[in-house]
């Protein structure tokens, strides 16, 4: 039964939508419009004369095969940062949750590292794994292992997918902790008396119930991936090398700020705009169905 | 009581008129992206021209490294709120000089505050790079360097090598190299700044084109020319180095140059100006040479410049510009600028400064600094060794920085490298002329 409220009149419903009206308008509406105009003109960086160019800069883009390797570099970090920090999250709210005392304590220093802002966090790890000065380094070096990102896009890859993650964990797990938490004993107990092992009571009964929040997750953890990783990638590999770190969003702010090439940087904003629309779309219509609320 | 407000109301006339003398100086400002103890120094040069007279008063801002320097001065230029001094370095150069009407000319600036200017004061290896083709400077150099060999001399020892060798050929370096890996030294050479020393100035230390129009300074419609044989025979010489590990890429800036003052790595190609860093850093004895060349070449020719130069940019007074003009010809005076080459490792960039520096035996005591300038200076500029000026030009290191990572990680050989990087930087270049046409 949905249910619907109807006000008489429409100034009173105009009146308490217009904060929300101002500020769309003002931090989304007039930003993209602005966006959508310059991805249309070719300017000077000092912005002393512009040339309109139609769609040529959306030509230029799509004929650069790094910008199309950039989607395939995003694709990855995304699901490689969210599967990542949701598994491990959820291990250790699995964890978490058997303990009968202290689980106080692990919660308090799990959730530590979410408070450390992603350049901080980026710094760090840069410091563990520095070909100079880093500890993680000088270990795989005695081991045999050459470590060297600033030349292996691999392992590149790999150290800001950690980095990314690490703060994720905990948000994760708080999360996981709490959804796990709200789980009836009795429901797990009556799983118990008919004999299900651990395992069969964590797939059928302890997963399903957790979809809500692993949906949310899901969404949330793909938004910080696109978005948010930006001061980990910046402070780490700078997109580097070879562009095997540069996600898209790196690439706008590449484009636009460093090389000052701001259609081809608004362009870039533009097939942004439309595919975090598409993504937004289909998790809601197609993965949602598949939540049990 | 009485007497207290009195006094009180005398002191807040003082302050006002006190604060209106400070006022009635012109001040101006100075965007800059130098920190740590160059911008201890640049502020003593500040602080002097503001002490030396009561005109004017610049007042200098940092504004995060050399990109970020030049993208704070043309967001502020957007804005309507840009400062009257920007320093923009090297690479930015082509960009500034293509936004005609941003930035008033140097040539002119001096004219029109009535300041005496002598352009042919400045080494013109330096000049040329902010100077138009008919003759006339937009900028004014500031601090300006060219790539040299460091040599660990303890390394050197410790691999057999004598460490006075001749290491004037890239062949007599391989050779050191092999000896040092034989020997087991674990970092034989390392490098800063890739494009700029082995690809910009090996062009013009080798007599051959970056880019064609020479170098860019004939017209934007310039296209990249650096994948020629000499070019991809020494990239590819580099790469095989890094896959036989006798050359460790540490990064595509200065990072290197850590590795050095720590004493692990033995050859080092890096900026003159590493000297400061390095002199007092270095806990083992150390060695300038000349950039190395390619036998049966028309190197040695000359090599070109690294560092930055400030201009005036426009929509300010004509008080102003006159403040602005002073201070700029007060950085020229042969004092100042030999202070700076001497602190700094910094070229002398008026032949004056050179000149003092030479007489105060300041080479002879400091072996080794002088090698830079002459290094610049040994012939007569020719198209291909005069600089570059090249639009876009902060990309196109990038792109050739990743193609030289690719090199290097083996994944690419050096023809492959070259000619993927001049086909993208061309791309850009086509883009940059389009926009500034």
């Amino acid at each position: 039964m949905e249910k619907r409220v109807f006000f008489k009149g429409w100034k009173l419903p105009l009146l308490l939508v217009t904060p929300q009206l101002i500020i769309s308008a003002v931090f989304f509406f007039y930003p993209s419009g602005q966006a959508i105009w310059n991805s249309l003109f070719l300017p000077d960086p000092f912005g002393l004369k512009t040339e309109f160019v139609g769609l040529d800069n959306f030509r230029f883009l799509l004929s650069d095969s790094y910008y199309l390797a950039s989607f395939k570099t995003t694709i990855i970090f995304s699901v490689a940062v969210t599967i990542s920090s949701m598994l491990i999250g959820l291990y250790l709210a699995a964890l978490a949750d058997r303990l009968i005392k202290g689980s106080g304590v692990y919660q308090t220093l799990l959730i530590w590292p979410y408070a450390i802002a992603p350049a901080i966090a980026g710094v760090l790890w840069l410091f563990l794994f520095n070909g100079n000065i880093g500890l993680v380094s000088w270990y795989l070096k005695g081991l045999g292992y050459e470590w060297n990102h600033n030349l292996n896009g691999d392992q590149a890859m790999f150290l800001v997918v950690l980095a990314s993650a690490w703060g994720r964990i905990s948000y994760n797990f708080l999360f996981f902790f709490a959804g796990l938490q709200a789980i009836p004993k009795s429901i797990l107990e009556a799983a118990a008396i008919d004999g299900a092992s651990f395992w069969k009571r964590f797939m059928s009964v302890v997963i399903p119930l957790l979809s809500p929040i692993t949906f949310f997750l899901l969404v949330v953890n793909i938004v910080y991936a696109f978005f948010d990783t930006f001061g980990v990638i910046h402070t780490i590999t700078s997109g580097g090398p070879e562009q095997s770190t540069t996600i898209l969003v790196y690439k706008v702010f590449s484009d636009g700020f460093v090389s000052q090439d701001l259609g081809s940087s608004a362009a870039q904003s533009v097939i942004l705009l439309v595919l975090v629309g598409i993504l937004t779309v289909i998790q809601f219509k197609y993965i949602e169905r598949k939540v049990h609320y | 009581m009485k007497k207290i407000k009195l006094f009180i109301c005398t002191l807040a006339v003082f302050a006002m008129f006190s604060g209106s003398i400070a006022q009635a100086k012109v001040q101006i400002q100075w965007w800059h992206a130098f920190g740590g103890r160059l911008g201890e120094l640049l502020n003593e040069q500040v602080e002097k021209f503001n002490a030396s007279q009561n005109k004017y008063e610049v007042v200098h801002t940092r504004k995060g490294n050399y990109s970020e320097t030049l993208n704070a001065g043309i967001a502020a230029f957007r804005a309507g709120q840009h400062p009257n001094i920007l320093m923009v370095f090297e690479v930015g150069t082509a960009s500034l000089m293509a936004a005609k009407g941003a930035y008033v000319p140097m040539y002119q600036l001096m004219k029109d505050a009535g300041q005496k200017f002598n352009p042919k004061g400045f080494v013109s290896a330096v000049s040329g790079y902010y100077t138009t083709t008919d003759g006339k400077m937009l900028s004014m150099p500031y601090n300006s360097s060219t790539p040299v060999l460091w040599v660990n001399k303890e390394l050197m020892k410790k691999a057999g090598l004598d460490p006075e060798m001749d290491l004037s050929t890239w062949k007599k370096v391989g050779n050191a190299l092999d000896a040092a890996k034989a020997k087991g030294i674990d970092m034989p050479f390392c490098t800063c700044w890739h494009s700029w020393v082995h690809l910009e100035n090996f062009s013009a230390y080798h007599n051959i084109p970056f880019a064609t129009k020479a170098n860019g300074f004939g017209g934007l419609d310039t296209e990249l020319a650096f994948n020629s044989p000499v070019h991809i025979k020494h990239i590819q010489t580099l790469g095989k180095w890094a896959q036989e590990g006798k050359f460790t890429y540490m990064g595509r800036r200065n990072e290197a140059g850590k590795n050095f003052r720590a004493g692990e790595c033995m050859l080092m190609t890096e900026s003159s100006a590493g000297y400061a860093g390095i002199k007092k850093a270095a806990k083992f004895e150390f060695g300038i040479r000349h950039l190395p060349y390619y036998g049966g070449t028309e190197a040695p020719q000359n090599t070109i410049i690294g560092g930055s130069s400030l201009w005036a940019l426009s929509g300010k007074s004509a008080e102003e510009n006159k403040a602005t003009a002073a201070f700029l010809a007060f950085l020229s005076r042969t004092d100042i600028q030999a202070k700076w080459h001497q602190d700094t490792g910094y070229l002398g960039v008026t032949t004056a400064a050179a000149k003092k520096t030479k007489s105060s035996g300041f080479y002879k005591t400091n072996p080794g600094t002088d090698l830079a300038g002459i290094q610049m200076m040994r012939n007569k500029v020719t198209q291909n060794s005069k600089g570059l000026r090249l639009g876009s030009f902060d990309q196109i290191r990038g792109i050739i920085d990743e193609e030289m990572e690719g090199v290097y990680s083996g994944k690419k050989t050096a023809q492959v490298a070259l000619d993927s990087a001049v086909r993208r930087g061309n791309v850009l270049l086509r883009r940059f002329e389009r926009a500034n046409k």
